[in-house]
């Protein structure tokens, strides 16, 4: 827990680094370094490693010096590395020397990061993935294909999680490693989808080739360690906007005041409801922050995640009713490979609705979370599994 | 929780170790006092409630005056507190005058000037010794003097009221009744006397039981002066604001209950050889009820608090919260009586209890549909178009 000593001290961290580094001048990774150097990049880290060891609480008050003088929000520029694979390095890999090495990098965003998790064959079902790596003296060779990977064309490295032991049960036999996106043998094609642009990638990975010292956490506890990863994605997703009004519901507001002629009753009641509903959902982010304790996020980033998405389904159907006729225009559908500031979701309404469809599946489908739900908040019984206790290498898949 | 290293005054959403004990208090002395059998053996009684737990409530427990400044014999903790007890009381079903008393008169007499009327009235009502409710016309919530039903004329030292005001809450064996009435000067509010022959209360047969209503019938009855016309409106302004937060307090609660209730017995009810909770259907239904109850919660808390702290738009908090925490236990409670199946589609079963009070509650003081359009009024009516419309593709790129 934080005391207004820790805060006053963060404050003050954060004033040296802007008198020093002043982020209107000076390059970007300039700032970011002196940033993780002073520990600012994640103050609940440990020193040394882009932290000060103090309360995450405490971050919001870095950020809020940091960006008043000018600074970036890093997280945009590196998102999977700053929201994801900071928080599994720190806790996961080998040694601090080694953490350290990919946290910088990270954190100057000069390393992009990405996250080589899903396949074709395991979506929801992530612990049945396919990859295998298999070791061969110092190291492992990997083989096998991963999809969904937003950023594995810029990235330098990539959290991967591949099977080691076939003969276990699903979640049994995975090892969780960091790998080097130059190596030989990592190729990565656009995928095209429903916006027409290219946010994500297919990643094949033939003979692929990881030194055991990229390894995080023990052969066969891969599952453990991608949990760290999982529960920092879907809390990352659902945070959402502090300020009465702000977020996605602010589109429809500024689309309803701009078009007064397309206006009805009952698109009137529909604005109402959601404006209710992302008021409800704001509220609740915040007495969450308020209420948990220093440590990881756990299930409640759920609950935000669930609602944040379907919240940013109906806002964008909202505004496609408004639009009406106009709403069947669309800008272009020439391919294009963006992602982060210049991502769908910042682009044309219409670009934004298609997008938004997206919300329910990445990160953890609204029917899986809604297990989490039932099963972790609530203590529900789990449902039956046809693949409970099974070898892997017998369990039907297709 | 967020209770133990506070070295300043709690933030919003902080809980502190006395409203956790608060809470406790509340809960054991509603498994004591107010269990599914004694709820009821009230509300199958005349009254409607037992007095004799009531009067517990106010003077063993001290609960019914927590926003009640300690001047007029109230505890001067704030709505965030009141809140608390009326959500744990909504949770049992507790029958008794909770929302005539604590939500509507009770703060229509702390909002009054001070005088010899309201340091008479107010700490009988605290101690639980005597009930009031208020008969004033409100709409969506907000005080509707153009639907005041009751003339007020000067008889001798003091007034006299006639007229009926139809569906008072919690009317029946209330000792007073503070009345919106139109006089010489004025629309005024009045306090009159319940149990005299001036006074004809009809009670009238409610769909939720736990929660009695009754037509008030004046004919010269007695009364005197309790805000005059340049007062009531801020008056009954704060009455019903108030009696809005600790509406929603109370669903927050019934809600809450319904959603115990329903995932302990989908824990235990097997059928196919499974307990029921095991199948996605059932469980995602129990998960947006979970989404539902915390996001009621959330709405319902904020607008205690901006109500005490005035850190927030009343109109718009307490709309936010009415809109949310009607939908919200309406929903959770049909939800219950559906996933307990046929059991709980029974007489005997306490889920029918619960559903009737949730319709019963999101018809007071203006449902989900009156309050969003409220919102819409506020929010929406009147905005203006700014420069930070999203973009919308034209069919040219």
């Amino acid at each position: 827990m934080s005391t207004a000593a820790d805060a006053t001290r963060v404050e003050e961290v954060a004033g040296r680094v802007v008198a020093d580094h002043d982020p209107r001048r000076v390059p970007v990774q300039e700032f970011l370094g002196a940033c993780f150097d002073a520990g600012l990049s994640w103050v609940h880290f440990p020193e040394g490693l882009g932290g000060l060891g103090l309360s995450r609480g405490l971050q919001a008050s870095a950020d809020a010096v940091l960006q008043a003088a000018g600074g970036p929000t890093p997280f945009w520029l590196n998102p999977i590395g700053y929201g994801m694979a900071a928080p599994t390095l720190s806790e996961h890999a080998r040694s601090p020397e080694l953490a350290r090495s990919w946290l910088r990098p990270l954190a100057t965003t000069e390393d992009i990061w990405c996250q080589l998790f899903s396949e074709p064959g395991a979506g929801s079902d992530l612990a049945g993935l396919a990859t295998s790596a298999v070791r061969d003296g110092d190291s492992w060779v990997v083989n096998g294909q991963k999809v969904w990977t937003s950023l594995a064309h810029r990235a330098r490295w990539a959290l991967l999680l591949a099977r080691t032991d076939p003969d276990q049960p699903k979640h049994k036999g995975l090892t969780y490693f960091v790998l080097d996106m130059e190596a030989p043998g990592v190729r990565t094609r656009p995928l095209r989808q429903m916006t027409g642009q290219a946010e994500f990638n297919e990643v094949f990975l033939e003979d692929a080739r990881i030194p055991d010292e990229h390894r995080l956490g023990a052969v066969g506890d891969g599952w453990r360690v991608a949990m760290t990863t999982l529960m920092n994605e879907r809390s990352a997703i659902g945070a959402g906007g502090t300020e009465r009004g702000s977020g996605t519901i602010a589109d429809a507001l500024a689309l309803w005041a701009d078009r007064p002629h397309r206006r009805t009753p009952v698109l009137r009641d529909r604005l109402a409801a959601l404006w209710t509903r992302a008021e409800a959902q704001r509220l609740t982010s915040a007495r969450a922050r308020r209420t948990a304790t220093a440590g990881s996020p756990g299930p409640e980033g759920s609950v935000s995640k669930l609602v944040a998405a379907e919240l940013n389904q109906d806002v964008y159907e909202f505004c496609m009713d408004l639009l009406g006729p106009e709403g069947t225009l669309y800008g272009s559908y020439e391919v294009r490979r963006e992602g982060g500031r210049d991502a769908d979701w910042r682009g044309a309404l219409q670009q934004r609705f298609l997008r938004s469809r997206a919300n329910t599946i990445e990160g953890g489908t609204s029917e899986v979370l809604r297990n989490v739900l039932g099963e972790r908040v609530l203590g529900l019984p789990g449902d039956l599994r046809a693949d409970a206790g099974k070898a892997w290498k017998d369990v039907p898949r297709g | 929780m967020a209770d133990i290293e506070l070295d300043t005054a709690p933030a919003e959403f902080d809980v502190t170790v006395e409203q956790q004990e608060l809470r406790a208090a509340v809960q054991r002395f509603c498994a004591e006092q107010s269990d599914g059998a004694a709820v009821r053996r009230h509300m199958e009684s005349d009254t409607g409630f037992d007095a004799a737990v009531w009067s517990r409530l106010g003077r063993e427990l001290g609960v019914l005056g927590l926003a009640v400044p300690e001047e007029l014999g109230g505890a001067g903790a704030g709505l965030v507190e009141q809140a608390i007890v009326v959500e744990e009381l909504g949770a049992a079903l507790l029958c008794g005058p909770v929302f005539g008393t604590i939500g509507l008169a009770l703060p229509a007499l702390v909002a009054s000037s001070p005088g010899p009327l309201r340091d008479e009235l107010v700490p009988p009502l605290v101690e639980g010794a005597r009930t009031a409710t208020l008969a004033a016309p409100e709409r969506a919530g907000l005080f509707d003097p153009h639907a005041i039903t009751v003339g007020a004329v000067h008889a001798g030292d003091g007034w006299e009221l006639t007229g009926v005001v139809p569906q008072v809450v919690d009317a029946a064996g209330a000792d007073v009744l503070l009345v919106a009435a139109s006089g010489p000067e004025g629309i005024a509010l009045f306090a009159v006397p319940g149990g005299i022959e001036q006074v004809e209360i009809d009670p009238l047969t409610t769909l939720d039981l736990t929660r009695r209503q009754a037509t008030v019938r004046m004919r010269e009855a007695p009364a005197r002066l309790l805000a005059g016309a340049d007062e009531i409106d801020a008056v009954l302004g704060h009455a019903f604001y108030a009696g809005s937060a600790l509406l929603a307090a109370e669903q927050v609660g019934g809600a809450q209950h319904m959603l115990d209730v329903t995932v302990a017995y989908a824990k235990e009810r097997l059928q196919f050889g499974r307990p029921i909770g095991s199948f996605q259907a059932v469980k995602h239904r129990l998960a947006d009820m979970l989404v539902l109850v915390e996001h009621a919660r959330s709405t319902a808390q904020h607008a205690a608090w901006a109500l005490q702290t005035g850190s927030d738009d009343p109109f718009l908090a307490t709309s936010i919260a009415a809109a949310t925490c009607s939908e919200a236990y309406y929903r959770v409670a049909a939800d219950a009586v559906q996933l307990h199946g046929g059991i709980g589609f029974t007489w005997e079963h306490e889920a029918h209890l619960y559903f009737k009070r949730a319709v019963t509650d999101a018809a007071l003081l203006g449902g989900a549909e009156i309050h969003r359009d409220r919102i819409a009024a506020a929010v929406l009516d009147h905005v203006r178009a700014t420069p930070g419309v999203p973009p919308v593709a034209d069919g040219r790129a």
